[in-house]
Parts: C-alpha cells; structure tokens; sequence
C-alpha cells in the first residue's frame, strides 16, 4: 500500500490563550481529493497553513509526500492556491509563471512549455501579456490556479479555488481537478460550496473547533437513505417496528422518517406496514445532501 | 542561493516597473546637475577673487556639503527602498505563495536585502560618482581619499537598509519605518552629543554619543568619511560643520561591518521562525 500523499498527528496551534486548532489528526491517500469542510473560524486556512509550512505547529507533527512538514523537499512537489491569491500585481500574467516557475528550479524550454500550457489551460493565454492589475476577479483566480500547478505537483491545496469564478468559471476548476484525479494528483481542497465539493471529493472530514469531528467517503454506499413515509394513523409500537427497518426513526408532523442503509429495505418496508394495517399514501428515499449532513455534523 | 537570486532580480525587476529607479535616478540627476550649474558660478566668483589656499577651502567646503546632501539622500532611499519589500509582501499575503515553493525563508530575505543592496549602491554611485565627477570637471577639485570616504557612506546605507530589512519581519511597513527613522535619529543626535562633548570637554556627553554610535553605527561613518574626504589643512583648522572634533576610530568600520552581518542574520532567522 503506497505511503499516504499526506498524513498528519494530533496538530495543534495556540496564539497565546487562543487556540486555532486544537487536534488536527488526519491522512490523506496518493491520488485521493479531499474536502476539507467546516464553517468560518473552523480553523481550516490554520490548519492548511500548519501543512504548508506557512505556520509552525504549536505541537504535533506530519509528513507531507514523504518529508516531515516544512520542509522545503516537500514543497518540490506541492502547489497551492490560497483563499485570496494575493501577487505582484505591477507583473504580467505570462511573468508571474515564469518567476513562480524558477522558484520551483524550472528553466529553459520546460519552463515555457509549463506556461503556455498552463496559461491556456485556464483560458489566460491571449491574456498572459497583460497586467496582472488589470485582471478581474476571475482572471485572477485562474492565474492563481496555473500558478499552483507548476511543475506537476504530487498534491495541490486549494483553499476556496472557486471563490470570486462566475459558472464557467467554476466548471474549469472542477475539471481541472478532476484532471489532477485523473493523473493521480492528491488534491486537498478547502472550499465553502458544498456542491462543489460533493460532485469533486472522494472523502471529506469535517472540522469544528479547530479538531476533526467526523470523516466520511463520499460514494454511495457511505450515505444513508432518508426514507419519508405519510401513513393514514400511528398505531402503537410503529415507531418501534420501524426501527427493526433502520434508524433515527422520528415522527415529524403528518410523516414519520428513518434511514436505512440502502433502497432493498423499502419493499419489506411497505409490505411490514401493510401488515400492521396501516394505509402508506406516500413513500419516498433520497440521499442526504451533503449540505444536509453538514449541517448535522457542525450546526 | 539560486532562489535568493531569483528573488532579487524580482526585487530589481519591481524597483524598474515600478518607476522607482527611474524616479531616483532622475531625480539623483537632477541632483548633480543642479550641483554643477551651482558649483560653476561658485568657481567663477572663487577664481576671480581668492588666493589658491582659499580656493581649495572653498570646494573642500562645497563638495562636502553636496556629499552630506548625497548621505542624506541615501540614507532615506536606502530606508524607503525596503521598509515595505518584506513587511508590505506579508501584509497582502503575496509571500505566501513564494514561501511554499521550494526555497528556504532565509533565501527570500537573503534574496530582498541583494535587490535592495543592488538599488542602493547603483543610487550611491550616481549621487557621488556625478558629485566627483562634476567637482573634478567644473572646479578642478578632487576631495583627498574618495576610494575610503564613499564606501563609507555605503556601509552607511547597508546599516540602515539592514535595519529596515530586519523590522520589516515583524513590524508593519508604517511601524517599521518610525523604528528605523527613530533609530537614525537617535545615532544622528548622539553624534553630535559626541562631537560638543568633545569640543567642550564634557565626558558624559561624549560616552552618550559613543554610546548611540554603537547601538546605530550610521552618524558615525559618515563623520569618518567627512573627516577622509577633507584636506587636513581644513579638517585640522577645525572650523566648518563637516571637521569632527572626535574622528570615529577605524574600529566603527569593522563595527560598523559586523553590525550588517549579525543584524542580516538576525533579520533572516526572524522571518524563519515567523507565522506567515
């Protein structure tokens, strides 16, 4: 089993009585993309800082591709597009590449092919000779993106990529990364709009309070069903014989809800409740939204 | 050491697209030429009237002034050229992306200090070069020792600048600029205490100068290049603002030089160590 592209234990920073984070403890596999979910304050953009080496842990520590965490070997191979991609704004799109490309000991014709490629990747390349101060707030997201992608990075941290990007704007981040997939490219992405993360991640972990309170796949089989029933009467011990059925059986005005684990329970269900005599009007499964599930885990 | 210079040609590439070395080379022109239009006339006025001796008196005195002019002018860019290139990058988050590429925190300062230091010297030259240059052309004047006096007033710029460097890791631009100002203000008083002490024989005010000499070794270094930079007939008289009475001792200098070092050293270890 290849060594996890990230892996950290039980990370902590303090400023002072303040604590950002309290317990960071996660692992992220080679190729995995990973949402990073919590709400503002969570300590998301600490603990992203803490894993680039931007921010020394109070304690605890990691390995990121393989090096311990902040180490410059490390970041050879990683890219990073901050929450708000600041630059030099007096330089050309072209030659914020090119200088972000040498930083990385990228030179000669592969620098330029990095480039060009990159600047047309992000739909940038008629745009790479101007300057940067006269981009809108998209251009300037996307240049941030190619600027991440330098050199083919083995993990790239987006922190809120799609901030600021207009619809198409999000649908070339989300093929981006699903490129990044593709090639096997760890992606750790920290972003508030959970569709977005729904439709890109394999797996997420939820942060509150500066720890991790739930890590969770998102393929199917990780998410139960929510089941709704509206039945003509509740007779006595229903709710009970639900149970046997799945769980969180609850009674929410004219309908009763409950999970099960998957869409082969639903016709013994039906059958079960014909058999106790009850009259079932109205059946309906859905995956749980992960804006739903979100709201579970941190509201 | 590859990235230090990478950074430091950005940092050259920024003073250019910036305007600011065209705005300080322009200006240090200006500077020269109106130096040469106003020592020509003096020349005239001189020539006609003064003996050789008082000749010599009179462009010793004018070329000095215009050199102290040419210090001040230097330790204000050498200050303002960097009080922002570390601190300013910080603020807006654009050294976020520079410190997680491959390269060590000490080579992005190492790398703002060459770019800044390449400024500076390239300013120093044009002010004090086009100084000595006009001086040799219009009045026929060379000042004694310039090979000794000028790096001085470099070295000068290099503490300075060194300061502005070391602050920006941890002070905003604003609050680094009053620090370093205030420390120049402190060397700069504390020359002169040492020089009235010394005229006047007052011990404590001497040691309070000698004092503020090493804490900031930046007034000093100039009262040294003064005092090379004059004929010893007019710096022994003793009689116009830029004879010291107390010469700095050439230890300042390797002072002065240890000084740079350390303080770089420290600069580069604070913005290590430092959250970003």
């Amino acid at each position: 089993m290849p060594a996890p592209a990230l892996e950290v234990k039980a990370l902590r920073k303090q400023y002072g009585r303040r604590t950002a984070v309290a317990d960071l403890t996660l692992s992220v596999a080679q190729g995995e993309v990973f949402g990073f979910l919590g709400p503002n304050g969570a300590g998301k953009t600490t603990s992203m800082k803490m894993l680039l080496g931007l921010v020394r842990p109070t304690a605890g520590g990691g390995q990121l591709l393989g090096a311990p965490l902040g180490q410059p070997r490390a970041r050879q191979r990683i890219g990073y597009l901050p929450e708000h991609f600041a630059f030099h704004e007096w330089l050309r799109g072209r030659e914020l590449l090119r200088f972000h490309g040498r930083l990385l000991g990228l030179q000669g014709d592969a620098l330029s092919r990095d480039v060009e490629g990159l600047l047309r990747r992000v739909e940038l390349a008629e745009a790479g000779e101007r300057c940067l101060r006269e981009y809108s707030k998209g251009m300037r997201q996307r240049i941030g993106l190619a600027q991440a992608l330098l050199g083919a990075p083995q993990l790239v941290f987006l922190d809120e990529p799609t901030s600021g990007l207009d619809p198409l704007g999000r649908l070339l981040v989300r093929d981006v990364i699903r490129e990044l997939k593709a090639r096997g490219t760890t992606v750790f992405l920290n972003s508030h709009l959970l569709s977005e993360v729904e439709v890109t991640c394999d797996r997420v972990a939820f942060v509150r309070d500066g720890r991790v309170v739930r890590e969770m796949s998102l393929g199917l089989a990780e998410r139960d069903l929510e089941v709704e029933l509206r039945v003509d009467r509740v007779p006595p011990g229903l709710v009970t014989g639900l149970a046997s059925f799945g769980r969180d059986v609850r009674e929410d005005g004219a309908c009763l809800r409950l999970r099960v684990e998957d869409e082969t329970t639903l016709p013994a269900l039906s059958r079960w409740l014909a058999g106790q005599g009850v009259g079932l009007y109205h059946l309906a499964a859905r995956r749980r939204s992960l804006e739903e599930i979100f709201l579970e885990v941190i509201g | 050491m590859r990235a230090a210079l990478v950074i430091a040609r950005m940092t050259l590439a920024e003073a250019r697209r910036r305007r600011i070395l065209a705005a300080a080379l322009a200006l240090g022109g200006a500077f020269v030429a109106l130096f040469a239009v106003g020592l020509h006339f003096i020349a005239r006025d001189v020539r006609a009237h003064a003996t050789p001796t008082q000749q010599g008196f009179a462009f010793a005195y004018v070329v000095l002034a215009a050199l102290y002019a040419a210090n001040f002018l230097i330790v204000m860019t050498s200050v303002l050229v960097t009080i922002d290139t570390l601190s300013g990058e910080i603020g807006s988050g654009v050294i976020e992306t520079l410190c997680t590429k491959p390269v060590s925190r000490w080579s992005v300062a190492l790398g703002k200090w060459l770019g800044c230091w390449a400024i500076l010297a390239l300013y120093a030259a044009v002010l004090c070069g086009g100084v000595l240059a006009v001086a040799r052309l219009v009045a026929g004047y060379t000042p004694p020792q310039p090979w000794r006096g000028l790096p001085l007033l470099l070295l000068e710029g290099t503490v300075l600048l060194t300061l502005a460097l070391a602050g920006g890791t941890r002070l905003s631009t604003l609050a680094n600029g009053v620090t370093v100002f205030g420390l120049y203000g402190l060397a700069f008083i504390g020359g002169w205490m040492e020089q009235i002490g010394t005229l006047t024989g007052n011990a404590a005010s001497r040691y309070l100068g000698i004092g503020a000499s090493l804490l900031v070794p930046s007034e000093s270094l100039w009262q040294l290049a003064a005092y090379l930079m004059q004929p010893p007939l007019v710096r022994d008289a003793g009689m116009g603002p830029f004879s010291p009475h107390s010469v700095p001792s050439p230890a300042m200098v390797v002072w002065a030089l240890a000084y740079v070092a350390v303080t770089l050293a420290l600069a580069l270890a604070s913005f290590r160590s430092r959250d970003l």
